[in-house]
């Protein structure tokens, strides 16, 4: 059983969002990388229970990143997983990325790529199903609850409207989100251990890009918050009523 | 060529964030002088000529029940090929769980570029711009595409919905004859009536509601305004609500017309998924909590105390009692 877990390094949760260069590129001075929290809770945590009730399983980790990303690679190498593969490319174009890591998934002949539901940089929601499509293999997208009795998967997903039960018989691509398992914290054996775990480094295929980023820009910052006495709670629904037309 | 619509159903009715697609597609299609055409795949209850009134000329519906479950590999190909048989150059999506599945595929299948996220009309002035959410919404990016075929995927609440006069021509077409390798053994629906990323107005709580058993005034309130509910993080990792309720950062984006925050301090990763709401209300007895910094209205007050008033409020506005 051998297992793909995508990793997308994204700036931690609170890193403060500004743009450079006349708003056309995202400003990381003084940003903290983290591995995306979809990547890392639920894909890799679950590829981790995976391989500790089959110890013949095999998981590797693929990002497309330059060689900043690697510090996140060993951390997410902390957690666990074999070995890395880092396709040495910056992009921010979904085909692009998801061409490579096709590429680096045909190549090593996966039974199961874990995508996380989105990264909470760019928000594409896209890898996970380019990448099956890419290899014609079938897709469950938003999984809750991932369970698997030897080539078949059972899969919980969140669709509109409600949760669907599915039977999918490997090879698959799934994109995990909250459910399908629980963080955890590396220990010092596997920060230990990581350092010695090989970090592949490959470079990418050509290519194409289907679209880029062209310029940034932040929300408006709010007027300012009108308060209400507590003991009122008949006049804010007036507000809301008559001035703000919420209802 | 048309701007060519994925209509998605649930329980076999067109849902809410599929009319703004069909809006926003026929929006687009008026501009380039254009007509805008739909596609529906599995069986529905509606009735899809009535489609028109949004301006749809036309549906492609492929009414087979093995497309009732939307499983994405299968999806991909039948719409790739009303795609190629409409020849449609602009596909659009609703930015929902299943334009999620779909999308992505449809776009390595015909190799168009993808926004997904879109939260405004495409920009044709020079070339094809589409603006769109990122960083879970604390920012925006203006994103080019450059193929010839495009593909939108429109976040929900982004496009408001309006009607015209019309009826839609309905034509059926053949689905390839490929079968689903996803085999669905249960569906199960959402205990809430109002879908959280398609409501108007969303309740929301957080750890300052001490426990679960305290949801009930959360819940009356919500069905007063017919809102949907949602919470914090840590109220879903300690099961006080199921985790499809949780917004932020790392959970649901939305952008409801009104969210009332009750209970929740307002953390950066929580702002993160519900700053593009219109009207921010915030609920909370520490006056220093972040959130009213976000907030448009607010009360600094015990939630056990203002929600049940403020409840009972809304019922007397809205002639309930
Ligand atoms: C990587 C990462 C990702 C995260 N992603 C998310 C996310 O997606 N969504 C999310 O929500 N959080 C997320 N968090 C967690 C976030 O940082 C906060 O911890 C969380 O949002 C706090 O939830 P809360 O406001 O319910 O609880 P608290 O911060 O504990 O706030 C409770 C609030 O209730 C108020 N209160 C208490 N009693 C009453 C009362 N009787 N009446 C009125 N008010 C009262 C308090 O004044 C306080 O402001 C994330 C954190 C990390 C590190």
């Amino acid at each position: 059983m051998k297992i793909l877990v995508c990793i997308s390094k994204t700036p931690d949760t609170t890193a403060k969002i500004a743009f450079t260069d006349n708003n056309t590129k995202f400003d990381t001075g003084g940003v903290q990388w983290i591995i995306n929290p979809y990547d890392e809770w639920y894909c890799l945590v679950r590829a981790i229970e995976l391989k500790e009730a089959d110890a013949s399983t095999v998981i590797h980790l693929v990002t497309i990143a330059g060689a900043d990303a690697e510090p996140v690679i060993r951390k997410a190498l902390a957690l666990g997983g074999d070995e890395a593969i880092r396709v040495n490319a910056d992009s921010t174009d979904s085909f692009y990325i998801a061409s490579q890591i096709s590429e680096i998934a045909r190549q090593g002949g996966y039974d199961l790529v874990f995508t996380g539901k989105e990264t909470i940089d760019y928000n594409g929601s896209s890898i996970g199903g380019m990448v099956a499509e890419f290899l014609d293999l079938p897709f469950v997208s938003h999984a809750t609850k991932f369970e698997l009795t030897g080539t078949n998967a059972t899969i919980t997903r969140e669709i509109e409207g409600g949760e669907e039960v599915c039977e999918v018989t490997l090879p698959l691509v799934v994109s995990c989100q909250a459910g399908v398992a629980e963080q955890r914290i590396p220990n010092m054996r596997g920060i230990m251990a990581a350092r010695t775990k090989p970090l592949k480094v490959v470079e990418p295929v050509t290519a194409d890009s289907l679209t880029s980023y062209i310029r940034f820009e932040l929300p408006p910052a709010k007027a300012g918050v009108k308060l209400v006495p507590a003991d009122q709670p008949e006049e804010l629904v007036r507000l809301l009523h008559e001035e703000a037309k919420a209802f | 060529m048309p701007v060519l619509i994925f209509i998605d159903t649930a329980d076999g009715h067109v849902k809410k964030a599929s009319l703004e697609a069909i809006c926003y597609g026929v929006k687009i299609a008026e501009q380039t002088g254009t007509t805008a055409e739909a596609v529906v795949l599995g069986e529905v209850k509606d009735d899809l000529s009535s489609l028109g009134k949004y301006g749809l000329k036309k549906v492609h519906h492929a009414n087979n029940a093995s497309l009732n479950h939307t499983d994405a590999q299968l999806y991909t190909k039948v719409l790739a090929q009303a795609a190629k048989a409409t020849g449609a150059k602009l596909i659009i999506f609703s930015n929902n769980l299943n334009g999620k599945a779909i999308a992505p595929g449809l776009s390595v299948c015909l190799k168009a570029g993808l926004v997904s996220g879109a939260v405004s009309l495409p920009d044709t002035g020079t070339g094809f711009i589409v603006k769109k959410t990122v960083f879970s919404g604390k920012a925006s990016a203006h994103v080019s595409v450059k193929t010839e075929i495009k593909i939108i995927a429109l976040n929900p609440n982004a496009y408001k919905i309006e009607t015209k006069e019309g009826i839609a021509e309905v034509v059926s077409f053949t689905s390839p004859d490929v079968a689903s390798k996803v085999n669905v053994i249960k569906t199960t629906k959402a205990s809430g009536e109002v879908p959280l990323t398609e409501a108007d107005i969303v309740v929301s709580g957080g750890r300052g509601l001490k426990g679960p058993e305290n949801w009930g005034m959360l819940e009356d309130l919500a069905k007063t305004l017919h809102a949907a509910l949602a919470c914090s993080r840590p109220v879903a990792d300690a099961h006080w609500r199921p985790h499809s309720e949780h917004v932020g950062q790392t959970g649901v984006t939305i952008a409801p017309n009104l969210y009332i925050a009750v209970g929740i301090s307002g953390a950066i990763q929580h702002l993160a998924g519900v700053n593009h709401s219109k009207i921010i209300v915030v609920i909370n007895k520490d006056p220093e909590a972040p959130f009213f910094k976000a907030a448009d209205y607010g009360i600094v007050g015990d939630a056990f105390e203002v929600v049940p008033k403020f409840t009972d409020a809304v019922k007397k506005l809205k002639g309930v009692v």
